[in-house]
């Protein structure tokens, strides 16, 4: 029989109220509080033990509370861990998304929750573990726990899941591939017909705004500024030792360019599937122009240029390598002292 | 105007002599092929294989896909061969369905892909579904990178053509008919019905990013109005461009789905009154023009909605995204078809660029997800340059044999004019 470990706080776990938030962290045999409505509707799995703590204590406790529940997760082998449902509290859903984070992705156990859409841990842990959208306060446990019991039957039978809505809990923000019946083109003009027709349609891809970047105030003083090159454009050693990628580049390299006045064709090439790259292998100073800026450094127009290249492969990089690409390289060129940055793309 | 399609299926393709279609079977003359390529004296060698749906079989890196396509009077793929070109689009046009030509050899670029004939990348594109006669072609030492492209570009049409010309001896074909007016008369064909325009969006910026439209370089054309039609005849050919999953190969060209799909709707939903041609280009300010002019014909041909499908990405999901943009401020209601990239974990947004107005999205599917891909009994072409292409890398190769690729590495893994099941959902 498949074994659940529960997770409650002081007041579901019928200890208190609020005077009661500080209780350490406690576990019972079996099922307590909201864990006997859970049992009641998953016949076939039993109540392996429920664990309470109290919210402040959880709050100001994290790292004491989670090595207490890894060791009931190590004592009690579950299959699943439940933890709350938390509605709209606060600490609490801070709780509930901790463990289950813990549980889930450290510990490699399924693992779920039930929250309100505005509890801020919502957005917190959505991606860490599946949370059931609940009601606003505890008046819709009723509703909950048909809910999340009919989700947490699902991962105990090893059934594959439906879609977030099908299955009433928040997206995780991870877009899965999946397989039509009818093909792009179809499925395109079946919802222009229906765009122009007024009628509802649904888009496959909500569209993300993205926040725009002001572009930087001009250095006060060029004639004594460090400036460093970037660029997206895929400049590399020639035979491209660190194998960046032509596409879908997962990281930035620097190259020492001490004692070059500029990149010589036949030492530096382009490995970016994105462009054509016949014109920036004959004179790779076309995509990272490392030969103007030596030459304005030598006429005294800049103050120095950081003896390095920084690139990458821009190219069906994700947003999110990119962003963190933008701070890794922000940080290492902070720490050189660089006021001010070429930044090339192609 | 009118063009007859006749359709002659093919489900099987065999070495022999003479070159003949029986049946369902297409046979062809290795020797005789290899003496019409060698007619370019930039082409050093060339060979030919076979690769048929469900075998054990990849083909490594593929350059263009082509479906044999020939007219008895009048040219398929007018304009690259002949100077004195006639307009693609009228007359009868035999086409080898189920079978193409599929161009190998020594890779150009970074842009090249894989066509797996079985197993999970089967699953992600059509080209798994049809015979392939494969041309493994090895050009000359003193041809360089962009006359490399040229000359396999024009080998795979050409072979197309004459493998195409097998067909005028069949007499069991099914024929598709379709009719194309002027301006006024498709206007006025259908009034009670809402009028939609295709935005046809087709990369044009340099080697391995170019499309020939006519046999020139679509670089140098600005916005234009086209027949679906002349599309069908090979108007419109690939110039083996951008990442495979996104590359428009040839034969997604003459058979372009958003233009067969808006047909089968054209008369009863709406009135499908015309296409106009987008080049994507590279710098900022051609996108704007680009933008104006196609957005002007899409109003000049009184639209009230508009589709367009896509080549490539990242660059040019801001052609695709303003052209929605301002299709939308013009009151036409615009779908777009677009891959994502939301990264190996699928946890990063999808798109370089977005607008507002993109409210109606179909997607063909996350391109940077990752498939490890069975080792196969056979391989065309040259398995280590899997290392070098889009969606590969050094460590694709497992020592299995096993091939780690992300999708946009398959062939037409998630084709832009919407030819595959492929989608995303998110979770």
């Amino acid at each position: 029989m498949k074994k659940i470990l529960f997770y409650t706080n002081q007041f579901f776990g019928q200890i208190g109220g609020e005077e009661f938030a500080y209780t350490e962290p406690f576990v019972e045999e079996g099922a307590k509080g909201p864990a006997t409505g859970f049992m009641a509707a998953l016949p076939d799995a039993q109540a392996a033990a429920t664990i309470v703590c109290g919210d402040n204590y959880f709050a100001e406790n994290i790292d004491k509370c989670k090595d207490f529940i890894r060791a009931q997760v190590e004592k009690y082998q579950p299959d699943l861990f439940i933890a709350g449902p938390a509605f709209n509290a606060g600490r609490f859903g801070i709780a509930c998304g901790e463990s289950c984070k813990l549980v889930q992705g450290e510990l490699g156990i399924p693992a779920i929750t039930g929250m309100y859409e505005e509890n801020p841990a919502v957005d917190m842990f959505k991606a860490d573990c599946k949370i059931v959208k609940t009601a606003k306060s505890a008046a819709g446990m009723r509703a909950a726990i048909p809910d999340m019991a009919a989700l947490a039957g699902k991962i105990l039978r090893g059934e594959k899941l439906g879609l977030p809505k099908e299955e009433n809990y928040f997206p995780m923000g991870k877009r899965v591939n999946v397989f039509h019946e009818k093909n792009g083109a179809v499925r395109a003009v079946e919802m222009l017909v229906k765009k122009l027709n007024g009628e509802p349609y649904e888009t496959e891809l909500e569209i993300s705004t993205y926040e725009k970047v002001e572009p930087a105030a001009p250095l006060p003083d060029l004639k004594h500024a460090k400036i460093a090159l970037c660029t997206s454009g895929g400049i590399v050693p020639f035979g491209n030792p660190d194998h960046l990628t032509a596409a879908s580049a997962k990281f930035w390299k620097k190259y020492d360019l001490a004692g070059m006045d500029r990149l010589e064709s036949g030492k530096f090439e382009s490995v970016h599937a994105g462009y054509d790259p016949v014109y920036a292998n004959e004179n790779p100073n076309r995509v990272a122009p490392y030969n103007v800026l030596k030459e304005m450094e030598k006429e005294g127009e800049i103050g120095e240029i950081y003896p390095y290249l920084i690139t990458t492969t821009g190219n069906s990089t994700s947003v999110a390598d990119a962003t963190r690409f933008g701070k890794e390289i922000a940080e290492e060129l902070k720490a050189a002292g660089v006021q001010g940055v070429i930044l090339t793309s192609t | 105007m009118v063009l007859e399609l006749r359709k002659v299926a093919i489900r099987n393709i065999e070495f022999g002599s003479p070159a003949r279609i029986e049946g369902d079977k297409l046979i062809v003359d290795p020797d005789e092929m290899k003496e019409w390529m060698l007619e370019d004296s930039r082409i050093k060698d060339v060979s030919f294989d076979i690769a048929l749906p469900g075998t054990s079989t990849r083909i490594l890196p593929v350059k263009d896909v082509i479906e044999p396509r020939a007219k008895i009077e009048g040219e398929t793929f007018p304009g690259l061969f002949r100077e004195d070109m006639e307009e693609g689009g009228s007359g009868v046009t035999y086409c080898l369905d189920g079978c193409v030509v599929t161009t190998t050899g020594p890779i150009v670029g970074f842009q090249e892909g894989v066509i797996d004939m079985s197993g999970p990348a089967a699953e992600y594109n059509v080209y798994s579904k049809l015979c392939h006669l494969v041309m493994i072609l090895e050009k000359q030492d003193y041809v360089d990178p962009h006359e490399h492209e040229k000359v396999v570009r024009l080998a795979g049409i050409k072979l197309a053509r004459k493998v195409g010309e097998l067909a005028f001896a069949c007499e069991d074909y099914t024929t598709e008919t379709y009719e194309w007016g002027n301006i006024g008369e498709n206007y006025n064909a259908y009034p009670d019905l809402p009028r939609v325009v295709y935005v046809y969006n087709c990369m044009s910026q340099g080697l391995l990013h170019d499309s020939y439209f006519y046999g020139r370089d679509s670089k140098i054309i600005v916005p234009t109005m086209l027949t679906p039609l002349e599309i069908f005849d090979g108007a419109l050919v690939s110039g083996n461009c951008v990442s495979p999953g996104s590359k428009t190969t040839t034969y997604m060209h003459q058979n372009n789905a958003c233009i067969k799909e808006l047909y089968k709707h054209h008369g009863k939903d709406f009135n499908f009154v015309g296409i106009v041609l987008c080049p994507l280009m590279t710098s900022l300010k051609e996108k704007f023009r680009n933008r104006m002019l196609t957005v002007r014909q899409v109003k000049m041909l009184g639209a009230d909605g508009a589709l367009i499908s896509q080549e490539g990405f990242g660059n040019p999901t801001t052609d695709l995204m303003i052209v929605c943009q301002e299709l939308e401020r013009n009151g036409i209601k615009t779908v777009i078809i677009t891959n994502e990239d939301a990264g190996i974990d699928g946890m990063s947004e999808s798109l370089p660029d977005s607008v507002p107005e993109a409210n109606a999205i179909v997607t063909t599917g996350n391109s940077n997800a990752t498939l490890m891909l069975p080792a196969m009994d056979k391989t065309i072409g040259v398995l280590k340059d899997i290392e070098r292409v889009c969606g590969g890398t050094v460590n694709s190769i497992q020592p299995d044999g096993r091939l780690l690729i992300e999708i946009h590495g398959i062939m037409g893994g998630h084709n832009l004019q919407g030819n595959t099941l492929v989608g995303a959902v998110t979770i």
